[in-house]
């Protein structure tokens, strides 16, 4: 075993680490927000806002990853001069942007599936009771549905947060150097496949480790079992009861 | 060129595609037949296996898991190549021996599928009642037989579900194994792009394909799902 290569490996793959994290950041985060727009159009039961929706998840639930990145990258170069005339050519230029956009709009598609599963494991009941209460629908989704339907879906959303995280080396592909990029060339340069595949291994497994462990940290902190520290009840005093 | 002639006209790019998407699919369905093998393994060691072998069979799951599947296929195609090649020298011939790459695709794919399928076996497995193995036994079956007759049977059919999400996700991971070369749909898409120069044209092809596959065979487990239950339906 030769630890002076494996250091040097780690070292320079390490260098990757940043691109990996700053991709799985920004499409999470891009794709987070997409995926509450289209889940609220999902649950809208307006044929307009949800057939939309479904049309959309379908088709990126169903190709690859890959394919929708090239589509961003590739497949919009044909169109260089609308994109010149509108002043988007300098974005769709760029394989960092181009990378952002395929994979926050692929994630929004599975994510939006996860937050509807956890829109509708809300009970009917919460709902009556707050529009019994007079909350307006927008109102009620912010106090009532959302926080309900966010705890419900956050352990199937951790397993998409890994995904991405994973995700992300196919970014490589379109010439983004990070952690999988770095080891490809590696590999290619060196013909140590072993080696720097147990490097870069060990790199993705720290990270998705440490997602997962955040995830479940933030289930525990929103799990309504916590012992909070709460006021005490106020004591119920009933007329006439003997003393 | 006009579209139309572009895909269906004589030596149009329509029959390169319908052949490339074809061995997508043969590609798939080897790495799922591989996956499985190796995923009913995996799910045996988990299941009946000793502390080491249970502890060897979790670290394998966690490790494929964890790991992108970019890096499985890389690991495959200059790993296996590097291994034929220490053996053809071994063996007096100088020289880089390349695994083929169909091969590699599949045993990756295979590899990368059989984590997933470890876990459907396993609750597939979980959900025979422990009666009927207590009773295979007492009828005195052998591990085989009881296998053949009892287990596999109905393990099959809880694992239907689960297979057909394992089966979206190998289809879907085999537009990576372009990336090594294989001429799969992804991959003619790109050659088609770059010879005509119309890449947005020829990905749409592509995608279109690709959810013509996804949903035909997504319709397919479905139908089969509904096939194994029919036994069970009642009334």
């Amino acid at each position: 075993m030769d630890l002076s290569f494996l250091q040097a490996t780690l070292l320079t793959l390490l260098g990757g680490l940043p691109l990996t994290l700053n991709l799985t950041a920004c499409s999470v985060l891009l794709g987070g927000a997409g995926a509450l727009v289209l889940a609220l159009m999902r649950t809208s039961g307006l044929v307009l806002l949800s057939g939309p929706a479904r049309a959309y998840v379908f088709v990126f639930r169903g190709t690859p990853l890959l394919i929708q990145l090239f589509m961003v990258y590739y497949g919009l170069g044909q169109f260089r001069p609308a994109l010149q005339e509108l002043g988007l050519w300098s974005f769709f230029r760029d394989p960092y942007y181009c990378a952002v956009l395929a994979m926050a709009m692929n994630t929004a598609a599975y994510a939006s599936e996860i937050i509807r599963g956890g829109v509708a494991s809300v009970p009917p009941g919460a709902l009556e009771a707050a529009s019994a209460c007079g909350m307006r629908p927008l109102m009620r989704l912010r106090r009532i549905v959302l926080p309900l339907a966010i705890r419900q879906a956050l352990p199937a959303y951790g397993n998409e947060l890994v995904l991405m995280a994973k995700a992300t080396s196919l970014a490589s592909t379109i010439t983004l150097m990070e952690v999988t990029g770095l080891a490809g060339k590696m590999i290619a340069q060196t013909y140590r496949a072993v080696e720097i595949f147990a490097c870069a291994g060990l790199i993705y497994l720290l990270l998705t480790f440490f997602l997962t462990r955040a995830v479940l940290l933030l289930e525990w902190r929103l799990s309504p079992r916590r012992p909070r520290r709460q006021p005490a009840p106020p004591t119920i005093r009933i007329t006439g009861e003997p003393a | 060129m006009h579209v139309f002639d572009l895909f269906l006209g004589p030596n149009g790019w329509g029959v390169p595609l319908l052949l490339a998407a074809l061995m997508t699919v043969a590609l798939s369905v080897s790495g799922l037949a591989v996956g499985a093998v190796l995923g009913a393994l995996l799910a045996h060691a988990r299941i009946t296996g000793g502390f080491i072998a249970r502890t060897a069979a979790d670290a394998v799951t966690t490790i494929l898991r964890g790991v992108p599947d970019l890096l499985v296929i890389y690991l495959f195609y200059f790993g296996g190549s590097q291994i034929l090649s220490w053996a053809g020298h071994a063996a007096g011939y100088d020289g880089f021996i390349g695994l083929p790459v169909f091969l590699t695709g599949v045993l990756a794919l295979g590899v990368v599928s059989a984590a997933y399928q470890a876990e459907v076996f396993r609750g597939a497995f979980n959900a025979i009642p422990r009666g009927q193995i207590e009773s295979a036994r007492a009828a005195g079956m052998g591990s085989l037989l009881m296998f053949r007759r009892v287990l596999a049977p109905q393990v099959i059919r809880h694992a239907l579900p689960g297979l057909g999400n394992v089966w979206q996700l190998i289809l879907k991971d085999s537009a990576l194994i372009s990336v090594i070369g294989l001429v799969e749909l992804l991959r003619a898409a790109q050659v088609g792009a770059g010879s005509t120069r119309q890449p947005f044209l020829f990905y749409s092809a592509a995608l279109l394909l690709y959810l013509a596959i996804t949903s035909v065979s997504g319709q397919a487990f479905r139908w089969a799902e509904i096939r194994s239950l029919r036994p069970f339906r009642r009334g």
